[in-house]
């Protein structure tokens, strides 16, 4: 198991996760605090990590660790108390078309069909007209996730999985720097979210997307994670920074090797130790 | 082996299959039901009169008051002054409801969407609202006379308060996430209640129309109860004066044909507007 080291860093000439050290630093998270004025709530405190280009990263924790407030933060929706977020080099001060987000459902509109709901960012930025523009491209991001039969289905129609397929379009529809996911698939029966899982891999993987995941499930952030910062609760801090050295693209089959296991266990136990399971 | 089959499948003995049947009550088919109680009410109504255990004067029996509703439709159809009465309450109600829809809508929308009018709009709201509204027709009549106008803001004033209460809560429906959904997609507030806040709180607002449109028919006719003028309101008061009880029953049986006009119409917009939610509804018309 490698662990996060300062000054650790192992050069990759290939796709082959690395230490995200080695990584060009896109999204940068410094001395992070939040204080919740009204009752002196102390959520985050001196949260620091830094995202690579094309890195997969996974915050996990028990819940109310301050793991959502600290992906609303990066995400430009809440201000922090103290510290700061940058983004491509420009700080992070409300919301941003660079960044895209999803959350544990998927919020898709009922009134709107699902090809209206996946350009729903262009329409709010841009106009309908930018938006009618935008249509073709999201019918291919429709057919990407396998959704193409179901662009003129209204979101009363679609199982819990075709919404959150249709989310991650909506999600991808402004081409951003950076995907910003709030316990994306936990809301999904577990062989969805394993299916869910797999297809988002192949997603990032082809278009070396640099992403963020918070969630409380240690075998899907292993899983998809280049690397896992592990956090405490009250306050709100990184515990520990964790590479995850396993090979791409990840199988469901490597869930049940020795490795996998061993890694999951640290977590575990790492969370055990601080009295959260 | 298709679904047919399956039902034809191997006999077994009755008392060893299970069956769920409803109860009795829960079998009875809607037409029945609707007219078997209609027929007991009337069947009811008619041994009260018929063996006059009250007075005609109080209780006309069903075949006057039908006789009556058959010399009252007449009139309606052959353009009479019933059917004159008829035109001045609708229109007094549509007025009310259109007026009540206007103002409930937008210090509805204020007291949703603002601070201001959570805080210092609601709580006068509520305060106007929990007085006897029908006190202020003498007011309203002194205002604005003895014409139609006193009677519409009467009964705007009674439907108005559901509106405010129904749109408010309505703006508050949107989710959360959805709320950051738009705050993440850059969008602004004017944005997020347009294209958010207002068509999630549909639902919310068509159940306030839906009391609003009960309302202005009360307010209507307690208004030209009091205020006299040319509506049906007036009409019952000086058949209930010249103790023409029939007169009264059939003039309120077609008075509610107009409320469930209204009704419905309100039903029919929200499934037409607010397609994607089917809502459970109660006897299929709420």
């Amino acid at each position: 198991m490698e662990r996060a080291v300062a000054g650790q860093s192992r050069v990759n000439e290939t796709d082959e996760p690395g230490p995200a050290d080695a990584r060009r630093p896109v999204y940068e998270v410094e001395r992070l605090s939040k204080v919740y004025p009204r009752n002196r709530f102390l959520a985050l405190e001196n949260v620091e990590l830094r995202l690579g280009e094309g890195e997969f990263a996974s915050v996990i924790g028990s819940s109310g660790c301050g793991k959502s407030t600290l992906l609303k933060i990066m995400a430009g929706l809440i201000p922090p108390t103290a510290g700061r977020v940058v983004l491509e080099d420009r700080p992070v001060m409300g919301p941003r078309a660079d960044i895209g987000m999803m959350f544990q459902q998927a919020t898709l509109l009922p009134w709107k069909t699902t090809l209206e709901n996946v350009v729903l960012p262009i329409e709010v930025r841009r106009g309908r007209t930018a938006a009618r523009a935008a249509m073709a491209r999201a019918r291919e991001l429709l057919d990407l996730v396998g959704l193409g039969n179901a662009t003129e289905a209204y979101p009363g129609e679609l199982s819990g999985g075709m919404a959150q397929r249709a989310a991650i379009c909506r999600m991808l529809i402004t081409d951003p720097a950076v995907l910003l996911l709030d316990e994306p698939f936990s809301a999904l029966d577990e062989l969805t979210r394993d299916f869910m899982n797999m297809e988002f891999q192949r997603i990032c993987m082809a278009r070396h997307a640099t992403a963020f995941l918070v969630t409380h499930s240690i075998p899907e952030a292993v899983i998809l994670s280049d690397r896992i910062y592990v956090m405490q609760a009250n306050p709100g801090r990184i515990a520990e920074a964790i590479d995850i050295a396993l090979p791409r693209p990840r199988t469901l089959d490597m869930i049940n090797t020795a490795r996998f296991g061993e890694i999951v266990g640290h977590i575990r136990d790492k969370l055990d130790s601080e009295g959260f399971l | 082996m298709s679904a047919a089959d399956t039902l034809r499948a191997t006999p077994q003995a009755d008392d060893t299959v299970w069956k769920e049947r409803d109860p009795l009550i829960d079998r009875i088919p809607r037409p029945l039901a609707i007219s078997g109680l209609v027929l007991g009410v009337v069947g009811l109504w008619w041994l009260v009169t018929g063996l006059k255990i009250v007075s005609p004067i109080i209780l006309p029996s069903p075949a006057e008051t039908g006789a009556d509703l058959a010399f009252v439709g007449i009139n309606l159809a052959s353009g009479g002054y019933v059917l004159s009465a008829f035109i001045t309450t609708t229109l007094t109600v549509i007025y009310a409801f259109l007026m009540a829809i206007g103002i409930g809508f937008v210090l509805g929308t204020l007291v949703g969407e603002t601070k201001f009018g959570e805080r210092a709009v609601m709580p006068l709201l509520v305060a106007v609202d929990t007085m006897p509204k029908v006190a202020f027709a003498p007011l309203f009549i002194a205002w604005l006379g003895f014409g139609i106008s006193s009677k519409v803001a009467l009964a705007t004033f009674i439907a108005t308060f559901p509106i405010v209460v129904s749109t408010a809560a309505g703006l508050y429906a949107a989710s959360e996430n959805e709320r950051f959904l738009f705050k993440a997609m850059g969008a602004s507030r004017l944005q997020t209640l347009v294209r958010l806040k207002l068509p999630t709180g549909l639902p919310y607002f068509f159940t306030g129309l839906k009391i609003a449109a009960v309302g202005v028919m009360a307010g209507a006719i307690t208004g030209e109860f009091l205020g006299g003028g040319k509506g049906v309101g007036a009409l019952i008061r000086v058949s209930a004066s010249q103790l023409d009880t029939p007169r009264v029953f059939s003039l309120i049986i077609y008075l509610s044909f107009l409320g469930l006009a209204m009704y419905m119409l309100v039903v029919w917009v929200q499934r037409t507007l607010v397609f994607w939610n089917k809502q459970d509804t109660i006897g299929g018309v709420a």
